[in-house]
């Protein structure tokens, strides 16, 4: 998927080329949150009683939840009835039938970030999923992925269209109440993907989901579910931007992944919201809660992340390795400038004997950023044999950024094996020249310092995704080094 | 024409004076040493020649054949000079984590080769070049897979940087106390390095200490620096005569 590709030219836009607005009609519900809120999200999504039901005791839950305080980020109390928590494009409810009922302009927005959604243009090889604000507006390649046994939809289709899968998975992985946010997702959220890969099936192509925040003042709230069965495989990528717009707007999403025996899920991202002006002015707020749990023996979930944009970074992909065998991978490039704010990391979970997970984590701050490495790993009594490797590694650019790491280690049997890497360098002019006189120009000299950096996490990201957080990250730091 | 005509440069670093006027002028086929004392400026000459942002130049001016042309070279990037054929060896090679010395030893030759409007190398033929240039040197063709000078011993970093030259062929070698704290087998191998390289086409300045690695290497011109001024100038016989009487020979000699 090119998240890249430059199809438009708009000199006033260098820095963030996704920053245009679409002009649409939108049906926005009135702003801040309630019950009535609630239930009005609920009836648009044209859920059964006991999504109702559910959405209904989450939000209870939320009411009576306090606000988390010990993050290393720092942003003005939110004011949760200032925000729209439920914005649509106007159309037929509840869900467009087929490509050409999209309006235009959507269809244009999605070809400007590189996104065709027309049956004729249409990537090759991924499945798209593309979520406009509140709404997945389209899902290409279901046909062919039906042939397959392979689901893959919106989540509002799929709580309609499968409500078995969801009833027994959705909340299983992150418990309504496991945090602030996501209980607060779990009484509002709209759409995101459902992926589901029967027994024995290798997805037959990458599946992708792409989320566009549109509307002003509007929160996304984005839920995802994918289940691996037994001896299944699946890549699954997502990509997302947002207008530039000096307000903060809030994404709070909560995926859950599910892989039983023998299953692999692959999920990489790559997040590029918009991050704020240089002096800190809007940007996303990227709250997020992803997890995954490895319930089958020797079932696999690795997490990639490369996160480049948002004004705040705030999530911890995490894996329950509950089945014997199982492994868990997190491979992370967080990248910071101007005054952005990263808290990200991962948690393991050791439950099944002779489990294994590694994090690699590369953190890179420029400016005045601050960015931080947050990670647990846990031995759980049961886990015999388990073994972790981390390795947490920041560059700091220039003399005004900071980073931070917080490694929590808890080990309860003494069977299990751990090693802890970290390191802090910095990008040096020395480093810069010594490539420039060998024939690298600066931005080629700056290139290859990254490359070099983030190596073990590129590797494991698909070529073409690899390619572009190259790109995007050099981008980003074109007028910070020098 | 001159391949190199150095005239009255006067150069700073964090507001020290460190270059006093360098009169120098290098021609295609010659091998010229740089010696003097710690503080001499020697380092500072080879780092103003090859652009290094730190230092700056107050007056004066670097020529250098580009297309036949004596060119101000002081107003361009370090990467350009290097495309026109300039190479600094590094008296301390910095460390690219990562990144290993083939990956960005094929960047860099393919962008002097796409400059110099020659054909540039794939990956097969890149790796063949390597392979043939570390045997040339007795060195283990697996220093190519390494990280660039990451965990290397000082002798490595050392050979690294000749390897690198000798990849990329340039027309001008700015050695900088390549030779210090290396043994004699690596020493050996820096020589062979410089010696393999030289033709008529080419020079090479070697910034040093020590008369040592001019057992191996021997220079058509010896130049003594003091308070960034060449202060004497002579043939390999100089080189013997200051590691038997010093440097102070020279300067009480200038003072007088």
């Amino acid at each position: 998927m090119d998240i890249m590709s430059d199809t438009q030219n708009d000199p006033l836009d260098n820095d963030y080329k996704w920053g245009f607005e679409t002009e649409v009609e939108t049906e926005e519900f009135p702003k801040g949150i309630s019950e009535e809120i609630v239930r009005k999200i609920s009836a648009k999504a044209g859920d059964p009683e006991w999504m109702l039901d559910f959405r209904l005791k989450s939000y209870k839950s939320w009411l009576e939840m306090e606000h988390p305080t010990w993050q290393h980020v720092k942003f003005p109390k939110i004011d949760f009835q200032d925000i729209y928590f439920h914005s649509r494009p106007k159309s037929k409810d509840p869900k467009y039938q087929s490509m050409d009922e999209v309006d235009p302009e959507i269809v244009k927005t999605f070809n400007r970030l590189g996104i065709p959604l027309e049956e004729q243009k249409r990537l090759a090889g991924v499945a798209v999923d593309a979520v406009f604000d509140s709404v997945s507006v389209g899902t290409t390649h279901q046909d062919e992925l039906k042939k397959h046994g392979v689901i893959f939809c919106s989540i509002t289709e799929a709580i309609k269209d499968h409500p078995e899968l969801v009833k027994k998975y959705l909340a299983s992985v992150v418990p309504v109440k496991d945090n602030y946010y996501s209980a607060l997702n779990c009484a509002v959220f709209s759409d995101g993907s459902f992926v589901y890969i029967p027994k024995g099936v290798t997805c037959p192509m990458d599946l992708s989901t792409y989320f566009r925040i549109n509307a002003k003042e509007t929160g996304q709230f984005e839920r995802t579910l994918i289940i691996a069965e037994e001896g299944s495989f699946v890549n699954y990528l997502e990509g997302c931007t947002a207008p530039m717009r000096d307000e903060n707007q809030l994404h709070a999403a909560v995926v859950e992944l599910v892989a039983l025996d023998d299953a692999e899920i692959k999920y990489s991202t790559v997040q590029n919201w918009y991050a704020g002006d240089e002096n800190g002015v809007g940007g996303i707020y990227n709250f997020v809660t992803k997890r995954g749990h490895c319930l089958g023996k020797r079932s696999k979930i690795s997490w990639t992340q490369v996160e480049a944009g948002s004004a705040i970074t705030w999530k911890y992909p995490s894996c329950y390795l509950i089945g014997d065998d199982s492994t868990g991978n997190f491979y992370s490039v967080a990248l910071t400038n101007h005054k952005m704010q990263a808290d990200t990391g991962s948690k393991m979970i050791h439950i099944g004997k002779n489990t294994r997970s590694t994090i690699i984590s590369k953190g890179i701050s420029a400016d005045q950023s601050e960015n931080s490495y947050r990670g647990l790993v846990k031995i759980n009594p049961s886990a015999t044999g388990a073994r972790n490797y981390s390795q947490c590694d920041s560059m700091l650019i220039g003399d005004e950024s900071s980073a931070n790491t917080f490694p929590y280690i808890d080990v309860k049997n003494s069977t299990a094996t751990l090693e802890h890497e970290a390191s802090t360098c910095k990008i040096s002019a020395d480093q810069i020249f010594y490539l420039q006189s060998r024939g690298l120009d600066s931005e080629q000299a700056i290139s290859v310092i990254l490359n070099g950096f983030c190596r073990e996490v590129f590797k494991t990201l698909p070529l073409e995704f690899s390619v572009e957080a190259v790109k995007l990250l050099e981008m980003k730091l074109e007028n910070s080094v020098g | 024409m001159s391949l190199l005509e150095i005239k009255d440069l006067h150069a700073t670093v964090d507001g020290n004076k460190i270059l006093n006027g360098i009169n120098l002028t290098v021609n295609r086929g010659e091998i010229h040493a740089i010696m003097g004392p710690n503080g001499s400026g020697k380092s500072t000459l080879a780092k103003v020649i090859s652009g290094h942002p730190d230092y700056h130049v107050e007056s004066g001016e670097v020529l250098y054949e580009i297309n036949g042309k004596p060119s101000k070279i002081l107003e361009l990037e370090p990467s350009e000079r290097a495309r026109e054929g300039i190479f600094l060896g590094f008296q301390y090679p910095v460390e690219i984590p990562g990144v290993t010395n083939s990956t960005f030893l094929k960047e860099a030759f393919n962008s002097i080769c796409k400059h110099q409007g020659a054909e540039e190398l794939d990956a097969f033929d890149f790796n063949e070049l390597i392979g043939q240039k570390c045997k040339g040197l007795n060195m283990d063709p697996s220093f190519i897979h390494r990280p660039v000078n990451e965990g290397f011993s000082g002798g490595e970093k050392k050979k690294n940087e000749i390897l690198q030259m000798s990849i990329l062929n340039p027309i001008l070698s700015l050695l900088d106390e390549t030779d210090s704290g290396l043994d004699i087998d690596a020493l050996k191998i820096v020589a062979k390095g410089v010696n393999d390289l030289k033709s008529k086409y080419n020079a090479t300045i070697l910034v040093t200490h020590y008369q040592r690695l001019l057992d191996y290497i021997v220079p058509d011109f010896v130049h003594v620096l003091y308070q960034g001024k060449i202060i004497k100038t002579g043939g390999k016989e100089l080189a013997l005569e200051l590691e038997k009487r010093g440097y102070d020979w020279v300067i009480g000699e200038k003072v007088q």
